[in-house]
């Protein structure tokens, strides 16, 4: 594969490689397109890098081998502004719902009346209004990712990355955050990376999703997920959804199969 | 959720909490002067409780006199410890290689007793400071080992989302690491309340051997010397007074800024 710039691309992973200092090699040569506004899904079972990758594109790790491309390649890393949302909620304990959302402003110093009003934004997006002075204890599973997701949409950063957020929830939550979060996507056009080992998570909410190998983690496949949006119970209860599903379980499967890369 | 044992409604309980440790109190003191009276044993072997009380009232210019200089010890004592052991910490936070240079000798300080250092410190330092400085040696280490603790269990998620968001280090220290370090700091000062007094009293016994002092201590051992055994007790139902005191202010401000939000101040509805 050759290293040409994508400059259309909200951000290019080319060749990546990482591997730690035990020896475990968690992704080898993975190449992935992250396209402006798509909603894109890292599937694959659990130890298969995919947690890895999306740090990686975060900054939060660095690459053993290869890069990660920008559209503008220039800007700091602290300018890319991202939004992440990690597996557990990781909410501040010792302040409020507005506290914990206005985190990332109040690092970037921006002023009161700006943060307040754009906090007061986020938490209604995510149905939280009344919840502002609440703390996060009080809260349940559901409602803290809520407070984790306005608090990655406070940025108004274009690329959201979310980490199994809704994996340790109970199914009721997440098929509501899964719905909610998809009317986000859809009002605000950000592009998303979604990390998940659901297949259904990932065919409901996706347009694409990128099958994963296990150990080392490389892309095994690329299903394009083509059904319309707004989707809503009716896809999800549909023949197509269940089309769908059996393809991307039946290519998980393959993926775990799959022997590693015999290039050299 | 797990099955929380059968418990007494709530105000109940509270007043059972309070309620009993006073009735067995006064229970022993009744005794205790019984026996006293019963038994005509003298003052200067077991002064009876009365007897303590009307000492305490009328010994109360001196040993008012005494307990201020205790207390002004001990806090002080208490506020070098808690500057010197979360500023250590911070340090040790900062950088490892000042953390393994300094931390061994931070346990030998605690290991070694007091009252062995006491004297010592005494030949070499002004008495005040020599008492202080017994007071920090005793008061500053659950504060140093609490707030390194807190420090490091710091949750990762969270530092990451801060790096994610460009956090300066100033900003990781204060809206981050010692938020995170709280409830453990204040269960250090819980410690160091009790323990500065410890020192404080301890180092003025070693003073007063030395013909000096004037804390309550000093009058334990002085009154010790003179047999007035009534003053003894008084000055020691002082000291414990002041050390009950400080658990419970200590004990209240740790509830007043952990009530919102940390789970051990946190009443739970059953």
């Amino acid at each position: 594969m050759s290293a040409t710039v994508a400059t259309d691309c909200a951000v290019s992973l080319r060749a990546v490689g990482k591997s730690y200092a035990n020896g475990v090699v968690a992704l080898d040569r993975l190449d992935l397109d992250v396209r402006p506004g798509e909603f894109v899904s890292l599937l694959g079972p659990s130890g298969c890098g995919k947690s890895t990758a999306l740090r990686i594109i975060a900054g939060l790790s660095e690459p053993t081998s290869g890069e990660v491309i920008w559209p503008r390649p220039d800007a700091p890393a602290s300018e890319r502004e991202i939004g992440f949302v990690f597996q557990e909620p990781t909410l501040m304990p010792w302040t409020t719902v507005a506290g914990n959302v206005r985190l990332p402003l109040d690092l970037q110093r921006i002023d009161a009346a700006t943060a307040a009003s754009r906090v007061g934004a986020a938490l209604a997006r995510v149905g939280l209004a009344d919840f502002a002075d609440v703390y996060p204890r009080e809260l349940s599973g559901g409602m803290k990712m809520r407070v984790s997701i306005a608090r990655a949409l406070v940025t108004e950063s274009m690329l959201l990355l979310m980490d199994e957020p809704f994996a340790a929830l109970d199914e009721i939550t997440r098929f509501k955050l899964n719905d909610d979060l998809l009317s986000l996507w859809e009002s605000l056009r950000k592009t998303v990376v979604f990390v998940t080992h659901s297949v259904f998570e990932s065919v409901y909410l996706s347009s694409r999703i990128v099958v994963m190998t296990p150990r080392p983690g490389r892309v095994f496949t690329e299903l394009a997920i083509d059904a319309p949006y707004p989707r809503d119970q009716r896809f999800r209860t549909s023949a197509e959804y269940g089309v769908l599903c059996r393809r991307a379980s039946e290519a998980l499967a393959a993926a775990a199969e799959a022997k590693p890369d015999p290039r050299p | 959720m797990s099955e929380e044992p059968i418990r007494l409604q709530g105000r109940a309980e509270n007043v059972l909490r309070l309620a009993l440790p006073i009735v067995l109190l006064a229970l022993g003191v009744v005794v205790w002067e019984f026996i006293v009276h019963l038994k005509g044993i003298p003052p200067y072997v077991l002064p009876a409780p009365s007897l303590v009380f009307a000492t305490l009232v009328s010994d109360w210019p001196i040993l008012s006199e005494s307990l201020v200089v205790t207390l002004v010890t001990t806090l002080e004592g208490f506020v070098l410890a808690l500057i010197g052991g979360v500023g250590l910490a911070l340090l040790f936070n900062l950088s490892r290689l000042v953390e393994y240079s300094l931390y061994p000798y931070a346990v030998i300080l605690q290991v070694t007793p007091v009252v062995a250092i006491a004297p010592l410190l005494l030949i070499y330092l002004p008495q005040q400071a020599a008492v202080l400085a017994c007071a920090w040696i005793v008061a500053f280490f659950p504060v140093l080992a609490n707030t390194t603790l807190g420090l490091n269990s710091v949750d990762h998620n969270l530092v990451d989302l801060f790096r994610l968001y460009g956090a300066s280090r100033t900003q990781v220290l204060w809206r981050l690491k010692l938020p995170s370090a709280l409830p453990y700091i204040l269960g250090g000062l819980k410690i160091a309340g009790g323990l500065s007094l410890i020192g404080a009293v301890v180092a003025e016994i070693a003073a007063g051997a030395a013909g000096a002092g004037s804390g309550l201590a000093y009058r334990i051992s002085e009154s010790g010397y003179r047999l007035n055994i009534p003053r003894m007790f008084a000055a020691l139902v002082l000291l414990s007074v002041v050390g009950i005191l400080i658990y419970f202010a200590l004990s209240f401000l740790s509830h007043l800024m952990l009530r919102r939000w940390h789970e051990s101040a946190v009443s739970r509805e059953a």
